[in-house]
């Protein structure tokens, strides 16, 4: 372990959770565009639905993959987190497992299946897709609240649902401006319009509720000179908010050369408002409970992981971009001859 | 009681949940492999039907694949909803392992199976099949990971234990741990005879509906063949396996053998009734002297009995008898079967004889045989995870200590909704099999659509669907 500074039962917690937050990030912007695009299947016609899921057939397997690492770092980093965690969060882990597994298989079903049996799996599409992302953000929400079991924190946890859902409605309507053309496309920039707002609303909810619920986070961002160095942060994404929605107005976003905006500002939207989460959070994994230090794995078993993680991250990386780069440009017909 | 409610709901549930997710890994894992075959027959030979054949089984293990991912998920959860002790006390090895699985495993086959399936006019034709056999190696990869670990749990090795939390002293030792190569070479075998008899079974099931074409006959052959090929290799490697477990895991063969006495010249018991309570068989139908001939290689051979798996006060230490017992003789009947009928097939298909020369209850006998390999893969681990109880990690943890404080109703709630939808996953992934091979035999593939994409020119993108 000689290359890890400082003392390994402090610094390895802390590069697992920096892992573990980057595997969420990378999560919740590539799942949050394809769940996103699902959702969104219903306000469209049978030939769109068609290049809306040909736009993420590629994609998706991997990106749910992050979900699996993700939820893995914390099973292997943190063991004492995992199980309080997921204990607390029972019933919408499995809700929201069941709708990863209908979305999953209704990918493969409808593409298949007789004709007259394909509106059904485009409903379990679009069922799991939406079930997947309400469960997700009132998991948010209720870990924001401290995972206690109040009716305070029950409410505010299905308003998260609904802003997270309607947050991947808009990821997805962006990358749908990207990968498609036409009215599609067209579409698409009006969908992205419509759920704007409520992303906005979303975000305004939940810098205003952390801070209320713990006084340890109110005293993270407002106090001198925190409050200062802090402050780009909200006003940056005030501003991108202001910038989307400026970009979402004019002609040229239908353009190819201003088609990937869209997407480019949203995911650095939900890159701004993860790291504000990471920072009021940190050094917790349980909220305000268990530390990551507390929680971590013994430093030989952390030490034997990084090792693997660091040889294999970048060839993920690497033939991740390769399949972005081969599937690239606007959405084609899904076949496999 | 409420514990008990909760152990025994939260093991259902996770027993329902990884019958069902085997299912799919143990089709996919040999099934890569089956179309990298097909792609490397269609390069050496040039002979399209190799391409027709990977066709249609590319869409089974599109399928397939989605369905062990998202039932895979769900496993991973249930590690922390509902064991969490498990992570709590072996998480220092359990770990790592799951990590590396996810990290050298999961991408890999993720990524390269969207390049498999859709990219096969976007690449040249040597990056598809690379791409195929990426995702090959990457399943293969992922149920090497799962079984270190899985076989670790049952003989545990290279730790020590520090205040009832294990601590790895050697990873070579955990990784080649004593169980490790038999169970992977027997759960390799069993992905190899499940495809084997799956691919055979499909192919019958086309030629009843009268698809007579080459892809049906090349397909039917490679899984005739290769079910033949494999299983006198996998009842080598399960008596090895069984060997093995014989040394490590004495109660686990006790109760397979349905023996309650130590002592020589025990039977092979082809029936019995095992009675917990009266602690004997009834019903016993047996072979002479045959487990000790299994076993010890001589009729004299010593053959352990559950009675020593009992403490003085009377705590019973051993796995519940009957379900081993039962589970062990479907595997190991379902291999007869197997054995029987691939030999008798290849038999009457000697010296190039074709599926037209095979007699109509031979053929009609691989349609539930496409179920053996699941039936003999389920049977087979019933019988090591049921025969490892009453503990989860063998001599370090019980099942009992890794379970979760859940309400028994939430985890019957669960229950209730998962099975709900394997069921009516299973319903569809059967009907959906059947609808393609009915499609195929009718003729009926997808048309041809004009070349998408940059112009390609090479052979292997160039070619014509033929419709059988």
């Amino acid at each position: 372990m000689s290359f890890i500074p400082g003392d390994p039962t402090i610094t390895l917690p802390v590069i697992f959770a920096a892992l573990m937050g980057l595997s969420i990030l990378i999560y919740v912007v590539l799942d949050g565009f394809d769940l996103g695009v699902g959702i969104l299947t219903p306000l469209a016609t049978d030939a769109q639905k068609d290049r809306m899921v040909a736009s993420i057939g590629p994609f998706w397997d991997a990106n749910e993959t992050w979900l699996v690492m993700a939820v893995g770092l914390l099973l292997v980093a943190f063991p004492v987190a995992h199980g309080a965690i997921l204990t607390a969060l029972y019933l919408p882990v499995a809700l929201m497992l069941i709708g990863l597994i209908l979305r999953g298989v209704a990918f493969e079903f409808r593409a298949k299946v007789p004709a007259p049996k394909k509106a059904l799996w485009n409903r379990a599409f679009f069922g799991g897709s939406l079930l997947t992302a309400l469960s997700q953000g009132y998991m948010l929400g209720f870990y924001i609240m401290g995972l206690d079991h109040s009716w305070s924190a029950h409410v505010f946890a299905m308003l998260t649902g609904f802003a997270l859902t309607a947050g991947f409605a808009f990821l997805g309507a962006c990358w749908l401006i990207l990968k498609t053309e036409g009215g599609l496309q067209g579409q698409a920039i009006l969908w992205a319009r419509r759920t704007l707002w409520a992303v906005a609303a979303g975000l305004g909810a939940v810098s205003l509720a952390t801070p209320l619920v713990s006084a340890r986070i109110w005293d993270r961002w407002f106090s001198v000179p925190e409050f200062f160095v802090l402050a780009p942060l909200p006003l940056l994404s005030f501003a991108l908010v202001a910038g989307l929605w400026g970009i979402l107005r004019t002609r040229q976003v239908a353009d190819d050369g201003f088609a990937w905006l869209p997407f480019a500002g949203a995911s650095l939207l939900y890159i701004l408002a993860f790291t504000g989460l990471a920072y009021s959070f940190y050094p917790f994994v349980v909220p305000d409970k268990v530390t990551i230090y507390d929680a971590a794995a013994a430093p030989e078993s952390l030490f034997i992981i990084l090792i693997g993680v660091l040889i294999v991250l970048p060839v993920i990386a690497g033939y991740s971009a390769l399949s972005y780069y081969i599937f690239r440009g606007k959405a084609r017909d899904l076949r496999y001859d | 009681m409420d514990m008990l409610d909760t152990l025994m709901l939260s093991r259902i549930q996770f027993a329902a949940n990884i019958s069902f997710h085997i299912l799919f890994p143990t089709i996919t894992i040999a099934l890569g492999w089956v179309l990298v075959f097909f792609k490397l027959r269609y390069a050496r030979t040039g002979d399209p039907v190799w391409m027709d054949a990977y066709f249609f089984w590319v869409k089974i293990f599109a399928v397939t694949f989605a369905l062990g991912v998202v039932s895979g998920i769900t496993m991973s959860f249930q590690f922390g909803t509902n064991w969490s002790g498990f992570m709590e006390r072996v998480g220092n090895i359990a770990g790592p392992l799951l990590a590396y699985e996810i990290v050298t495993a999961f991408f890999l086959e993720a990524v390269f199976l969207g390049i498999m399936l859709f990219g096969f006019r976007r690449v040249p034709g040597w990056a598809h099949t690379g791409a195929t056999l990426l995702v090959a190696i990457g399943t293969t990869l992922s149920a090497f990971w799962i079984l270190v670990l899985n076989s670790w749990m049952h003989t545990p090795a290279g730790f020590e234990l520090r205040d009832g939390v294990a601590h790895v002293t050697s990873w070579w030792e955990v990784i080649f741990n004593p169980s490790m190569p038999y169970r992977l070479v027997h759960m390799l075998l069993a992905s190899g005879l499940t495809v084997a008899f799956v691919l055979a079974g499909v192919s019958a099931i086309r030629w009843m509906m009268g698809d007579r074409s080459q892809a049906v006959r090349k397909t039917f052959r490679t899984g005739t063949v290769m079910g033949a090929l494999l299983i006198p290799l996998q009842i080598y490697a399960g008596d090895l396996h069984g060997l093995n477990t014989l040394e490590h895991q004495p109660a686990k063969v006790a109760a397979m053998e349905g023996n309650w006495q130590t002592g020589s010249h025990v039977p092979l018991l082809l029936f019995a009734l095992p009675d917990e309570a009266a602690r004997e068989n009834r019903f016993e139908l047996g072979i002479p002297s045959g487990a000790s001939l299994i076993l010890q290689h001589s009729r004299e051979g010593v053959v352990p009995g559950l009675d020593d798996f009992v403490s003085e006060d009377g705590r019973i230490e051993h796995p519940p008898v009957a379900p081993v017992f039962w589970s062990f003789r479907v595997m190991v009947g379902t291999g007869m079967a197997m054995l029987a009928l691939s030999w008798a097939t290849v038999f009457l298909m000697r010296r190039g004889r074709s599926m037209d020369s095979l007699p109509r209850p031979v053929l009609w006998a691989f349609v539930p045989m496409a179920f053996s390999g699941w039936l003999a893969t389920l049977a087979g681990w019933y019988t090591t995870e049921i025969g490892r109880q009453p503990w989860l990690v063998q001599g370090v943890l019980t099942t009992r200590e890794a379970i979760s404080n859940v309400p028994p109703t939430l985890v019957l709630s669960t229950l209730l909704a998962y099975l709900a939808v394997y069921a009516l996953l299973l319903v569809a992934y059967l009907g959906l099999i059947l609808y393609l091979a009915r499609r195929a035999a009718l003729g009926a593939t997808a048309p041809d659509a004009p070349a998408l994409g940059r112009p390609v020119n090479d052979p292997v993108q160039t070619i014509e669907r033929r419709t059988a």
